[in-house]
């Protein structure tokens, strides 16, 4: 028998906790570089190379699909996993079943990435997998509901942390949407092509409502239990306001599945619908600055740890972005703004702002306090930490302000008219006007693609280090059993 | 009576906790997505809207493939501007037949909802091949591969039967057929007839000529017959400026 040094291996299962929490950061890297790349692409297009596989249209999915299910699914798995089983006091109610999510996972991942650039697609955005990967996320998903509050129900405490009730609300909301944003009819058994059950306008609105759902569910809520337990957990602090969390979770829960019909103002959906999304947008703003505040306030009380703190620092920064793209959100679903933002490069820099400054950074600082944990050792090195957090705050920097200059620009093109009530511009004439802002786009995708680089080698040698330093001890209690 | 109510009695149990989640969440979407299907007010009423013909239908397929909804939307806006540059804006019923909905989300390139007859076959051959021979300032990627694929029309009654089977009037039988009839007129209802879907798209490749090579059917051919087609079916010279608003 192997000489325990305490990691839990024995009262929790982390092995499924440190597979996702790798492949979160492999997902990470290979979905940044596409990104990078479509983004060159549209700056200097000779980069489509004249090939069916990498042109923009069939690459831009393997980009959305890598980074939101494969680099922030597996972090959400790697998370979830890792606060249920801590949270409850409980080991994970089934290995297998953990194991079956992580390799059911992974093939959807990659399955998706090949169909899309050999040309198959939905067409949905981010649910462009078709139909036969779509049923093998259903069944993975229903296991991971089923392995997620099975956990829960043989929690040794009472109550059940909040951050799981976020987690819970994830697993549910995706589920629901997954499977009514999916339903098709395949041509034929063996095809891969399907055509959607909905048609046009009704089409649009339940394509909508999961697509911006994706965003409050899945980029959303289950990074704010993410948030709820790793930001305490790092500040050494309790939650700022339990009653804010009750508040603000049933809020945001009821609210975010009424928005999705923003995307599409002034289209041919009826006015009554995209009204009322606008409405609980506004409205929504609230619940998500509840979010925000109890994660920031949090921290009162301990504000030096900012400067001494790294990871803290991504959490915060992480926070503030949450805030920030939670207000452009609301202010962009006014009709009035949304006629100018709409089909821009604004929408491409304020989902930006929330994936790059609020998904990635909380989960770069939750995996820097989680991941040395599992491997029961320190950092590699706090340098790299630092050098991370800088590469990725200029680049989000970088790639919002080309997005919002570009966006604004184009906007204003579009609808400007010459003395004699004429169209100013031709529409080629905008593209033009953009050729800088997507060089500057990509300059600070690479940034922060390199941060990503930097933080995925950093967590190699952590682990590393950890594999190296618990071998150590073995052997070193091993002799001592020997001389005993 | 005295309800004197406790969050802790929903989180301490797993069960209540996941039913109230589901209710939570399932409000939204009943209230906006469910009347969309009822409300007669939602698609307009309006004449020569028709499903595609098996060959426009195979190069809305390849529109789809390439991701062209990536950069380009199929929904014009009720705006001056917009007016001007695209042409009416577009209607609910225009994409009736659309499954799925190809509206888009940004503009990279120009919308296309009304692109059908702007240009000549010859022009979108040679933009799709070479964009930048024709824009010189464009970004869109060379789609060559679409004039030197021949089109794969072995499957195309299995599309439109997956299609009728999501509602889209094309016919089996003959009294589907002698429906459409009445609804569309002869010429379009005979278009729409399963049976002679592959007679029909080799019919209207090889009149059409559509790529410029009259020697086999490219993707080209079904791409190109697509793009003329969009936005052309509404004879918006029949309708008074303020016919659709009712609908909005």
């Amino acid at each position: 028998m192997a000489v325990t040094t305490y990691s839990g291996a024995e009262q929790y299962n982390f092995d499924i906790v440190k597979k996702f929490a790798i492949m979160s950061l492999v997902w990470a890297v290979i979905g940044m570089f596409v990104g990078v790349y479509i983004a060159s692409e549209l700056a200097w297009p000779f980069l489509n190379f004249d090939s069916p596989y990498f042109s923009f249209g069939r690459f831009r999915p393997v980009h959305t699909t890598t980074v939101i299910f494969g680099f922030g699914g597996s972090a959400l798995f790697a998370t979830s996993y890792y606060v249920v089983q801590r949270t409850c006091q409980t080991r994970l109610i089934s290995d297998g079943m953990a194991s079956f999510t992580f390799w059911g996972w992974m093939a959807i991942i990659v399955l998706a990435d090949i169909s899309y650039v050999l040309g198959h697609t939905q067409s949905r955005e981010y649910a462009e997998m078709e139909w036969p990967i779509d049923i093998l996320i259903e069944v993975v998903w229903v296991t991971y509901l089923i392995l997620f509050v099975g956990t829960i129900m043989r929690r040794k405490q009472p109550h059940i942390y909040v951050a799981n009730w976020f987690y819970l609300a994830f697993i549910l909301a995706t589920a629901l949407l997954h499977t009514f944003n999916n339903l098709a009819m395949p041509i034929d058994l063996f095809s891969m092509k399907s055509y959607s059950l909905f048609s046009g306008t009704q089409d649009a609105m339940v394509q909508w409502w999961y697509g911006h759902n994706a965003v409050g569910f899945f980029l959303t809520a289950a990074f704010l239990g993410m948030m709820y337990y790793f930001v305490p957990k790092q500040a050494g602090r309790p939650i700022y306001s339990y009653r804010l969390s009750i508040v603000h979770f049933w809020a945001l829960s009821f609210m975010y599945m009424w928005v999705g019909a923003h995307h599409l103002h002034w289209t041919a959906l009826p006015d009554w619908t995209s009204s009322l999304a606008a409405a609980f947008s506004i409205l929504l703003l609230m619940p998500s600055w509840g979010g925000m505040i109890n994660g920031i306030m949090t921290l009162s009380g301990a504000w030096d740890k900012l400067r001494t703190d790294p990871v803290m620092r991504f959490m915060i920064v992480a926070l503030s972005f949450y805030g920030m793209s939670t207000f452009e959100g609301p202010m962009m679903s006014l009709k009035e703004v949304n006629a100018l933002s709409h089909y821009t490069d604004w929408t491409v820099g304020h989902v930006h702002s929330g994936a790059l400054g609020w998904v990635a950074m909380i989960t770069f600082g939750s995996l820097y306090h989680m991941m040395p944990k599992l491997w029961d050792t320190k950092i590699y090195s706090n340098k790299l930490v630092e050098a991370h957090f800088w590469l990725a705050t200029i680049g989000i920097v970088l790639y919002i302000v080309a997005m919002w200059i570009s966006g604004i620009t184009q906007g204003l093109m579009w609808r400007s008219f010459d003395e004699f009530g004429n169209l100013q511009y031709s529409f080629v004439e905008s593209v033009v006007a953009m050729m800088p802002f997507y060089a500057m786009r990509a300059i600070g995708g690479m940034f922060f693609l390199t941060g990503t680089v930097l933080m995925t080698v950093n967590m190699f040698m952590t682990i590393r280090q950890g594999k190296r330093e618990s071998a150590a001890l073995d052997a070193r209690l091993a002799a001592k059993m020997a001389h005993a | 009576m005295n309800f004197n109510f406790k969050h802790e009695w929903i989180e301490t149990n797993i069960g209540l906790m996941s039913v109230l989640t589901m209710l939570a969440i399932s409000v939204g979407g009943l209230v906006e997505i469910a009347p969309l299907f009822f409300i007669d007010e939602t698609i307009e009423k309006v004449e020569g809207v028709r499903p595609y013909t098996p060959l426009e239908q195979r190069g809305r397929d390849i529109y789809q493939r390439e991701g062209c909804y990536a950069c380009h939307s199929q929904m014009i806006r009720p705006f001056r501007d917009e007016k001007l540059r695209y042409g009416h804006y577009s209607l609910a019923a225009e994409s009736q037949y659309d499954h799925p909905f190809q509206w888009g989300s940004k503009r990279t390139g120009p919308d296309l909802a009304r692109v059908g007859g702007k240009y000549s076959n010859e022009w979108h051959v040679q933009h799709m091949v070479a964009p930048r021979s024709m824009v010189p300032e464009s970004v869109m990627p060379n789609y060559p591969w679409l004039l030197s694929t021949p089109l794969d029309i072995s499957d195309i009654t299995n599309r439109l039967k997956a299609l009728r089977k999501v509602g889209v009037p094309y016919s089996l039988s003959q009294a589907e057929y002698d429906a459409n009839v009445t609804k569309f007129g002869e010429t379009v209802a005979g278009q729409l007839h399963i049976p002679d879907a592959q007679k029909n798209l080799i019919e209207q490749a090889n009149f059409g000529n559509y790529d410029g090579d009259r020697t086999g059917i490219s993707e080209m051919d079904a791409l190109v017959a697509y793009l003329q087609v969009l936005g052309t079916m509404v004879d918006f010279s029949k309708y008074t400026d303020d016919a659709f608003v009712e609908f909005r």
